[in-house]
């Protein structure tokens, strides 16, 4: 079976999900097909403004990825495509797929983007959700990957003006339809969702009231690159609001919409909305109506509270009946019933907090795809296989598997790289290419002769700068032998041309003046070592995004301006030295600490990639909490100590596991790809990577009689005691937040509320005649669980709030225990005796995340569980490379989540692993010992820790100097700035080469 | 210190067109710097961009040598806190620019001459407002002292 297995994988949709998984495969060397139905990837995360809970920009801290998804050599984005039909199995699959025409030729365009300046027609913007136009060649946003444009067949009216505009010739109307297979071992599906539909909700009058909008288009409202540029305006009339609602669960939770579930997203998306209008408007209200406070992820109740209290954002629990327009202002009227009273309140704009839904046509893509949908017609998968389609062989990622947040996506979409490319981990490396360059010339000692390529962009630069005349200009300079200008620098044919010139006339620098560095530097310095010269000999100056498009209507001074920018590239250029990456020797295994669930799925999944793996657990039995866990919400009704008993089987066999019982940590030194690690029974292990699965406890309440009468449980107690048939409860009440939520512990334990429903059904299940009283802040049974609230509900379990000022009171009255609640609805207090009280208690950190977190020089959050090296998209990395995170020792978490979260950190642990020699970028910084005297003025500065002070025996003295650790350094100068003798510099910017830019910059051309 | 505000003095030379080097961060600020390009949004051309990797990079010696060369002004760009692709480097600058500003005065250099702003990747907008009031600003304070061409 493994002969005909191929090492490549399809990977369908290219939202941030498709793109983790996409770059997580091709750095562990499978070849990646990309596809997405659009013409770029980038899905919806493109249209965001601003991500919670850090407020990050989206695009930001999404383009690297994009830019990185878009040039990878072992990836191929094949956009505008869809699935046909699969064909094979697991390991070997044939996909049949159908490709709509673009009618630009992709080789040719280089997205200058004059044909969509220049096209008459108005289409509907899809990207701005229809609030702007754009033309029928168009472009889905300034950003795209690829940076392709595309002519809209349907909006185009053939007036030929783009083929006339366009000097690149890339225009081709009469593109087809294009059919195409792909062989591949294994698949990956993250095609997204729709949105809810709000005009649906008719009471809400979206669709009817101009000033009604869905989320989706006040986020484009917010963002500098939407319709209004940023300015939150209403869309009747261009005023700026002053007050805002957001009406929450708009398609979700909602029987009659038909989407039950819980969307997962929409509390923390309000807020944020929210809290950046805010920012954008000085002044403005905002009200967010809601049923529910669903901030139950990582630092979002933190997230809340400073909405409540730093910004004063208004909540009221309600749900909305109805919106009503006055229509001589536009303005609206909202009505709801706040603590049984009916209330009426005026805004200028409303935001409806529309849900997710699945994917359009959805139904065709599974029977396609040959999947199972859950009854939502989401994918379906399992509590304890959360990244498995029901076809073996096919993964599944991001919202298309149950609605979430990005950090919990890109967690998933690493996580399902590393399911499909273990079951074909014997091909690693085998699809892939590595690129062949010639032998580098040796410059070193030469004079620089410098070769300056000034390009037209079309009329992009050429339209504004006097191109020929800064060509003249660049050859007057000193050093430069050739320059010349060409109508398109990037073009396939100019990249032939530069080669040739550099041979002529024996170039030993290359400068580029055209666009940005950002996303052309690569393909040119590819362009140099292909002449023959080391990449890091060639400089750019960006004349296009700096001066043609920003001084449109100066052509004088952007003349002026672009010729002062070739002079100092050419200053710099001159300074350039060839700079080499540097490689390093991997150690090839991994060490997993922890031996829970997340710790053994790590290990199990790192073995299944073909790596050796050091398991360490603490305790004398493998499992963790997951020994505690003896039922699961599920419709596939999984056992969990039989799934764990499986588990801890397969961990015990697998010969390439190392288990170490009893066992903890004691040291670990070194850096990514070589670790050496001392244990306590003193075994040394040599590894390339870490995985963190210290997990979390449950906290023993001191609150609530806890200790101090049998009859008080915690759910764990309850659970156990449950599955042993030790107790068959009458009567039950519950306490929800017991530890959570509180000032000392602000952090919501987010499993909490659905273990509560699920020891309640089963309560209800032993004994349907059951009264059971749930004391709750918030019922936070996202995504489907929302399913199990309702049916607890339905099953007659009462669901009773309380609030922070009326907590309930547990006292003893005789045998008897008494609850003391205040009936919200009554007003009153009201005591109950129940047989059982069952306190659903906080998930707290492992008492000793602090010794470990020094040992491996990572960051614990406020709430002392490990901090990842970015809330968004980094969510299973440390900021410290080659120590990764999951389950429970990142945040309280469910069983399915630290299954995913196990499986990502150990995908991106195979991106160091998967090669022998780790190659780092040579733009670190050096130490120049002979300037540095020591002083140590730049260790501390340094965020990666990567400098440390040394002393060594120079000329019978003591020298100190500072050494650079190579893999640790990412090059970002911090040191240079510091250093006040020049005794560390940061290679390619130079002191030297910024300086020489300074000076050439006040020289006067 | 990062308002930089012009005062009500109107510019003396009408002619004086300043030159102003703007150390950009890669990650952001640069970016933010082609989005005004892909926008078209239209900013004074005085603003001379040099590219760094992060604002953190910047030693305070190489601003301090472009204003005592003859700058009529330095504008540091780097991502807004938290947004630093190297954790903090945006916030070592911010620091660094307390320093500048005690080296400035020793040269009887206007504090107005050095500014440090926060421009993410998808500030284009704000980054042409801000080059335009950096521009507005030199130009209401005139040439350099050391100015030498």
């Amino acid at each position: 079976m493994s002969d005909d297995k191929v090492g490549s994988v399809l990977v369908v949709g290219g939202g941030i999900s498709g793109m983790q998984s996409s770059l997580d495969l091709a750095d562990s060397g499978f070849k990646v097909y990309l596809i997405d139905k659009l013409p770029s990837i980038g899905g919806v995360m493109s249209q965001l403004d601003k991500t919670f809970p850090t407020n990050d920009c989206a695009m930001c801290i999404m383009a690297p990825k994009l830019v990185g998804t878009g040039r990878h050599h072992n990836i191929d984005v094949i956009s505008n495509t869809e699935i046909e039909s699969i064909e094979g199995n697991a390991g070997n699959f044939n996909v049949k797929l159908v490709r709509r025409p673009r009618r630009i030729n992709e080789e040719k365009c280089t997205g200058c983007g004059v044909c969509g300046g220049k096209c008459p027609v108005e289409a509907i913007d899809e990207y701005n959700w229809g609030l702007t136009r754009r033309g029928a060649t168009f472009i889905r946003y300034p950003q795209s990957v690829p940076l392709k444009f595309m002519i809209d067949k349907e909006k185009c009216i053939g007036c030929g003006i783009c083929q006339e505009e366009c000097k690149a010739e890339a225009v081709e109307y009469d593109q087809e339809e294009q059919k195409f297979d792909l062989n591949v071992g294994s698949i990956i599906l993250s095609p997204g969702y729709s949105m809810f539909d709000p005009s649906l909700k008719t009471e809400y009058g979206y669709g009817l009231y101009k000033n009604v909008v869905s989320s989706m288009e006040f986020e484009r409202f917010l963002s500098a690159t939407g319709p209004f540029a940023g300015t939150v305006m209403r869309p009747s009339d261009g005023d700026i609001p002053e007050k805002v609602a957001f009406l929450q669960c708009v398609g979700s939770r909602d029987s009659q919409a038909v989407s039950e579930y819980c969307s997962s997203v929409c509390c923390m998306f309000a807020m944020k909305e929210a809290i950046i209008a805010q920012e954008h408007s000085e002044g403005l209200k905002s009200h967010i109506f809601f049923m529910d406070l669903r901030a139950f992820g990582k630092e979002f109740d933190d997230y809340y509270t400073r909405a409540q209290d730093e910004h004063k954002i208004k909540f009221t629990r309600c749900r909305v009946a109805e919106v009503r327009e006055v229509p001589e202002t536009n303005n609206l009227i909202i009505k709801y019933v706040e603590d049984g009273e009916v209330k009426e309140e005026e805004f200028n704009m409303v935001v409806l907090s529309t849900g997710f839904r699945p994917p359009e046509k959805v139904k065709e893509f599974s029977k396609t795809l040959g999947i199972d949908l859950n009854k939502y017609d989401f994918c379906s998968t399992g509590v304890f296989s959360p990244l498995e389609t029901s076809r073996e062989g096919v993964y599944v990622s991001g919202v298309f598997n149950g609605p979430k947040d990005i950090p919990d996506t890109v967690a998933q979409a690493s996580g399902a790289a590393a399911k499909a490319s273990s079951i074909i981990s014997t091909e690693r490396g085998k699809m892939i290419t590595p690129k062949e360059y010639p032998p580098e010339r040796d410059v070193l000692g030469e004079e620089a002769r410098i070769g300056v390529f000034i390009c037209h962009c079309g009329i992009n630069i050429g339209g504004v700068v006097n191109v020929p005349d800064v060509v003249e200009y660049a050859k007057s300079l000193p050093n430069v032998e050739h320059s010349e200008h060409n109508l398109y620098t990037c073009s396939e044919d100019t990249q032939k041309g530069i080669k040739e010139k550099i041979v002529e006339h024996n170039l030993n620098r290359v400068i580029v003046a055209s666009c940005t560095p950002r996303t052309h530097e690569p393909l040119f310095r590819s362009t140099t070592k292909e002449g023959g010269l080391n990449p890091y000999l060639f400089e750019m100056a960006n004349i296009r995004d700096q001066c043609s498009w920003v001084h449109m209507h100066d052509a004088e001074n952007a003349t002026k301006k672009a010729k002062d920018l070739v002079r100092m590239a050419v200053a710099k250029s001159r300074l350039l030295e060839p700079l080499y990456k540097l490689e390093l020797k991997v150690f090839q295994k991994g060490l997993v600490i922890g031996g829970g669930l997340s710790g053994m799925t790590s290990a199990l999944e790192m073995a299944r990639q073909g790596f050796e793996v050091h398991l360490v657990e603490r305790k004398k039995e493998l499992g963790g909490n997951l020994r505690n866990i003896h039922h699961v919400l599920s419709e596939k009704g999984e056992d969990p100590q039989k799934m764990l008993n499986e588990i801890i089987e397969k961990v015990k066999n697998n010969d390439k596991i190392k288990l170490h019982l009893e066992t903890t940590v004691k040291s670990i030194e070194g850096f990514m790809g070589n670790f050496t690690t001392k244990l306590s029974d003193d075994t040394e292990i040599e590894h390339g990577v870490v995985i963190v699965a210290t997990g979390g406890q449950e906290y023993k309440p001191s609150e609530y009689l806890y200790g101090q009468d049998d009859r008080v449980l915690t759910q764990m107690d309850l659970e156990g005691k449950l599955a042993k048939d030790e107790i068959k409860p009458n009567s039950v009440i519950m306490i929800q937040c017991v530890g959570s939520r509180i000032e000392e512990r602000p952090y919501c334990s987010r499993i909490c509320c659905a273990d509560a429903i699920k020891n309640a059904l089963k309560i209800k299940e032993k004994n349907p005649d059951a009264q059971i009283i749930v004391l709750y802040k918030d019922i936070r049974s996202y995504g489907f669980r929302e399913d199990y609230y309702r049916e607890a509900a339905d099953k007659g379990v009462r669901f009773i709030r309380y609030d922070d000022q009326n907590k309930p009171e547990v006292a003893k009255e005789g045998e008897d225990l008494v609850v003391t609640i205040r009936d919200p609805i009554l007003g009153e207090q009201i005591a109950v005796k129940p047989e059982y009280v069952v306190l659903s208690a906080a998930t707290l950190p492992q008492p000793d995340n602090e010794e470990l977190a020094k040992m491996l020089k990572i960051p614990l959050s406020k709430d002392k569980f490990f901090l990842e090296a970015h809330m968004k998209l980094r969510p299973v990395d440390f900021a410290t490379e080659g120590v990764f995170l999951c389950g429970l020792a990142h945040s309280p978490k469910f069983i399915d989540e630290s299954i995913s979260q196990a499986c990502g950190a150990v995908s991106r642990a195979c991106t160091i692993l998967s090669d022998e020699i780790m190659e780092l970028e040579p733009t670190i910084s050096e130490v120049i010992d002979a300037n540095c005297d020591g002083c140590a003025y730049c260790i501390d500065p340094c965020p990666f820790n990567a400098l440390t002070l040394i002393e060594y025996m120079r000329n019978k003295n003591v020298k100190k100097t500072v050494e650079r650790n190579e893999a640790a350094c990412k090059g970002c100068g911090v040191c240079m700035a510091t250093c006040p003798k020049k005794g560390i510099v940061v290679k390619g910017f130079k002191m030297e080469q910024l300086g020489a830019m300074v000076d050439a910059a006040l020289e006067v051309a | 210190m990062t308002e930089g505000e012009a005062t009500g003095e109107t510019a003396q030379e009408e002619e004086f067109e300043p030159l102003i080097l703007a150390f950009c961060c890669n990650w952001c600020s640069y970016t933010g710097a082609d989005l005004a390009g892909t926008s078209r949004l239209q900013y004074p051309h005085n603003i001379r961009i040099i590219r760094v990797m992060c604002s953190g990079m910047v030693h305070p010696n190489l601003v301090i040598d472009a204003l005592s060369k003859g700058a009529d002004g330095v504008i540091m760009c780097g991502c807004h806190p938290g947004d630093c692709h190297y954790l903090e480097g945006n916030l070592k600058a911010e620091k660094r620019a307390e320093a500048i500003d005690l080296l400035l005065e020793d040269l009887g250099i206007e504090p107005e001459r050095y500014r440090l702003e926060w421009v993410s990747a998808s500030e284009g907008q704000k980054f042409a407002q801000v080059m335009k009031e950096m521009t507005d600003t030199i130009k209401s304070l005139g040439p350099s002292p050391y100015r030498m061409y």
